[in-house]
């Protein structure tokens, strides 16, 4: 298509569509002679969207083993409480029930200061952190990065937040079971891969959610919670002008309930895998968006989500925000417009919606006004200097300094994703001591003119140019070139 | 003209009593504070996901409250009793602090108000709450940013600009007005030669980026020279309560300055309790706590001028009055608001009591919304910083469909603010209704008509 290199559209790949060039790689020069095949060949690579991380565990593993350590705890809890407290207020502080409070409880009993050993972190801080550098480690070996960025696209879609109990330990592998597979696949099949994840499901509380009328129901006098129920409607599928109404919310609810996990004792079958528990699962047929659901198990949610998957709205809805995401905070309509026609045409298949945006000639002529979030900065930092961090820390610091920890957006709406909420003074600050730190630890091994040349070719400003070239040390080049305009947006 | 006795909410009664007299010096003559002596601030404090309203500040004198609320619900005898604030509403009583200062007259509670979003998802609600229009998706702007906007040019309070609190502005806070930002999570500050320099290059280059890298960098050196070094460097704990503790010491801190901010938004997570929400102890009480936590630190934090200071906490909606399977609440419609500080002419309850019988509970699930929570708001704009009626009703809370002439249909109460409201709106309003709060024994509107 184009005449000889072209490195602005070499630039739209890499920083539109990707985390930015390699410092230590030559891409560019091969991104400008064709960019549209060169992004479309990194989705035609075998298991390119999957983690090459064999020593992470599934998300069972990690919950027994989250099950395990909370039981020790609880029992070396209460051993400190018997020995260190007398026992009418140890009788007092449990009958109160406040297990969730043991610091007060123990402070009003004045045994606070007495207690020794500040105790080992919890094994989900391990599992946490493990996934962390595999995510990053992943993005960072990318090519281009146009697939994680579809990863983290779809994992903040579908969110999931690590600071809510358990999720801690499963955030990663929800990500890696219930997003990387579908993320060049089908939007059907990542939809009830993800409703179907513990994490999910304790994160929105589903898993606790009983059918009024159903036998453990009655026995536990325990009923719905419609949480995951709206945000399926609401931010999953068909969005929230989607057409749906209170009486939908509450009957997905129903048709949900009895979708939960098995726990530490593992009487619905082994802990910490999904589970339909029959028992828990509201009878009746149930009519949803004005069809009828027969009555059933499983079959009855997942034939829903089906529905959900292919909805008209659903199209729409999804087409917007990956346009919104990889193009302009007000993306062009005609470019919804073909997204969503694909999305529909195909029945959700992503890799053809991935390829329609590259195909898209609106892609490529939308000026690159978007901010990098924090995490694509930092991580196209890393990728620009080609220095990847032994350990998460040096990373997952700055993020939550920049106001976005690694999967803990503020809901299940995911991290905002507009030039305003990312541009924001207190933002734009943190980015510049951390633009300061990350070329304190460089000092003078990367000489920041070439590093332009290398990753914005052609492409760079005079001013970006000279405020480098100008700098009174290597280190103040770099840290001024990851603050440039070029670096902070894409 | 419009005047703010005009909301078209079904209570125009509380209204009433909302648009004037919540603050202490409302009755001073106008000349006390264009003269200088008076220095207001500002402070709102956004609960994300949607406050449960009913266990916050429980209507216990209702008799279908303990039913509805089931383990949940509050009462004042018990292990931990409520803290009653009038005969029939009591606190949760994991805010003593909160009671103390209504006790002295410095808090009040708007109840069963809402925003007019009558849908419940949370981030159309948030939107509407903090856009302060009628409906989500309006505008990119929020209703505290265009009353900075709306204050005359070279106002100390508008030139100073409003403090946005965390490391992203929230939508409350954009806007054309200037606002500086500061969060307690830092790293080591970049070089003043390094800053200088990426500014220049943004001169150049990009006036959006140098605009909000200018704002933070201007509220670091505050914080700096008011020796927040060290709280700067501390991480925010793994309880949600330190969290909102140290963004209220921070932001306090940056607001008690003379230089500093007047009008400061912040925002605490976590409100959404779908499971275990707990009622005098638990999940809820805890963040509860936290809030209260918040004022004290406002209060302390802020010395002298929290004579001066409103603080009002909002949330996007309600929660179900009804608990649902999990010992929690779902989405729901109406709830409280809670409006503190020395400039509050407080210790009372705002209601007009929609009651929760099942009749009586919006869609047969919610506390039913009796007064438009942007009646409140406009109230504490009105009285801290003197803005009109017309200019909250066109361009801080613009209502393009409900706006109504203060006419004909208006109470009789208001009828003195009908003559006078030609030009200052709010003055002669007030007096109409310090007027009609002396008439009154009980701070319960709803008996006072």
């Amino acid at each position: 298509m184009a005449f000889g290199p072209d490195y602005k559209a070499a630039q739209v790949a890499f920083r539109r569509f990707g985390f930015g060039p390699r410092g230590g790689a030559f891409d560019l020069a091969r991104a400008a002679s064709d960019p549209r095949e060169f992004l479309k060949s990194e989705l035609q690579q075998p298991a390119i969207t999957q983690l090459n991380a064999p020593t992470l565990p599934p998300t069972k593993i990690a919950l027994q083993a989250v099950f395990v350590d909370r039981q020790q705890r609880k029992s070396e809890r209460q051993n400190v409480a018997e020995e260190k407290m007398p026992p009418a207020s140890s009788i007092a502080s449990v009958s109160t029930g406040h297990t969730d409070q043991p610091a007060r409880t123990m402070e009003a009993s004045g045994a606070m200061n007495k207690i020794p050993k500040p105790p080992e972190p919890p094994v989900a801080q391990k599992f946490f952190r493990a996934d962390a550098m595999a995510r990053f480690g992943s993005v960072f070996h990318a090519e281009v990065g146009f697939t994680e960025r579809l990863v983290h696209f779809w994992s903040n879609h579908f969110c999931v937040s690590a600071a809510k109990g358990p999720v801690r330990a499963i955030a990663g592998s929800f990500e890696r079971e219930a997003i990387r597979p579908h993320v060049l696949g089908c939007f059907a099949d990542m939809l009830r891969a993800v409703e179907q994840h513990p994490a999910m499901l304790f994160y929105l509380d589903n898993a606790q959610s009983f059918g009024p009328h159903s036998k453990a129901g009655q026995n536990r006098k325990r009923g719905l919670n419609e949480n995951l129920a709206r945000e399926i409607l609401e931010l999953h599928t068909l969005g929230v002008n989607g057409g749906y109404t209170q009486a939908d919310v509450t009957t997905l609810a129903r048709i949900l309930t009895g979708w939960t996990f098995a726990g530490r004792e593992g009487r619905l079958g082994e802990p910490g895998t999904f589970v339909f528990f029959a028992n828990a699962h509201e009878p009746g047929d149930q009519t949803l968006l004005g069809k009828v659901y027969r009555a059933g198990g499983v079959e009855q949610g997942e034939a829903a989500l089906a529905d959900l998957a292919r909805h008209a709205a659903t199209a729409r809805h999804i087409a917007r925000k990956l346009a919104r995401h990889f193009v302009a905070d007000n993306p062009p309509d005609s470019l919804v417009a073909k997204l969503e026609k694909v999305f529909r045409d195909t029945d959700g298949d992503l890799k053809s919606v991935s390829v329609a945006l590259i195909d898209a000639d609106e892609s490529w002529t939308t000026p690159l006004t978007k901010m990098r979030t924090p995490e694509e900065f930092m991580l196209a930092a890393l990728r620009a200097i080609d220095r990847m961090p032994d350990d998460p820390g040096p990373i997952l610091g700055p993020l939550a300094a920049m106001g976005m920890p690694l999967w803990q957006p503020p809901g299940p709406n995911g991290w905002p994703d507009t030039v305003d909420a990312w541009a924001s003074p207190e933002g734009m600050k943190s980015r510049l001591d951390a633009s300061a730190a990350l070329a304190t630890r460089i000092k003078d091994q990367i000489n920041p003119s070439e590093l332009i040349g290398t990753i914005a070719g052609e492409a760079a400003s005079s001013e970006t140019r000279q405020a480098v070239a100008r700098a009174e040390s290597r280190q103040q080049g770099l840290a001024l070139l990851l603050m440039s305009p070029e670096f902070q947006r894409r | 003209m419009t005047c703010l006795c005009e909301v078209p909410s079904p209570s125009r009664r509380a209204i009433l009593v909302m648009g004037g007299a919540l603050f202490a010096w409302a009755h001073l003559p106008k000349l006390a504070s264009a003269s200088g002596s008076r220095d207001p601030r500002l402070i709102v404090i956004i609960l994300r996901g949607a406050l449960d309203g009913l266990s916050a500040v429980a209507p216990i004198g209702d008799p279908a409250y303990a039913p509805l609320h089931g383990q949940l619900a509050l009462s004042l005898g018990g292990e931990h009793p409520a803290l009653p604030l009038d005969g029939f509403f009591a606190l949760n009583p994991a805010m003593p602090v909160f009671a103390r200062l209504y006790k002295d007259g410095h808090a009040a509670v708007a109840h069963a108000t809402a925003t007019p979003y009558r849908e419940r998802s949370h981030f159309d609600g948030q939107d509407v709450l903090e856009s302060g229009f009628p409906g989500p998706g309006s505008v990119e702007s929020g209703w505290l940013n265009r009353a900075l906007e709306a204050l005359p040019q070279g106002d100390r309070i508008s030139a100073k600009g409003g403090l946005a609190v965390g490391p992203s502005t929230p939508l409350i806070m954009r806007g054309a007005a200037p606002i500086l930002g500061w969060s307690p999570q830092h790293m080591a500050a970049a070089s003043d030669d390094l800053a200088a320099r990426v500014m220049d290059l943004y001169t150049h280059s990009d006036p959006v980026l140098e605009a909000a890298l200018a704002k933070g960098l201007e509220t670091e050196k505050m914080a700096e020279r008011d020796g927040m070094g060290d709280l700067a460097g501390r991480r925010k704990g793994p309880n949600p309560a330190t969290g909102m503790r140290l963004a209220a010491e921070g932001a306090a801190k940056l607001m008690a300055a003379d230089d500093g901010p007047r009008v400061a938004a912040l925002s605490f997570d976590g409100w959404d309790t779908h499971a275990n929400e707990g009622g005098a102890t638990g999940r809820l009480a805890q963040l509860l706590g936290g809030l209260d936590g918040a004022f004290e630190a406002f209060e302390s934090g802020l010395g002298p001028h929290w004579r001066d200071t409103a603080i009002v906490a909002i949330t996007e909606f309600g929660r179900t009055a009804r608990i649902n399977g999990t010992t929690g609440t779902d989405h729901g419609t109406a709830t409280v608001a809670f409006v503190v500080g020395g400039a509050v002419r407080g210790g009372r309850v705002i209601a007009d009591w929609p009651g929760l019988k099942d009749g009586h509970l919006y869609e047969g699930r919610d506390l039913k919304p009796t007064t438009d929570l942007r009646a409140v708001l406009k109230g504490v704009l009105a009285d801290q910083f003197g803005l009109s009626a017309a200019v909250l009703g066109e361009s801080v809370f613009p209502n393009p469909l409900a706006l109504r002439q203060c006419a004909g249909s208006q109470p009789k109460t208001c009828s003195g603010a009908k003559d006078a409201n030609a030009d200052s709106a709010g003055k002669k309003c007030d007096r109409a209704i310090l007027l009609f709060r002396e008439r009154c024994t009980r701070w319960r509107p709803v008996h006072c008509l």
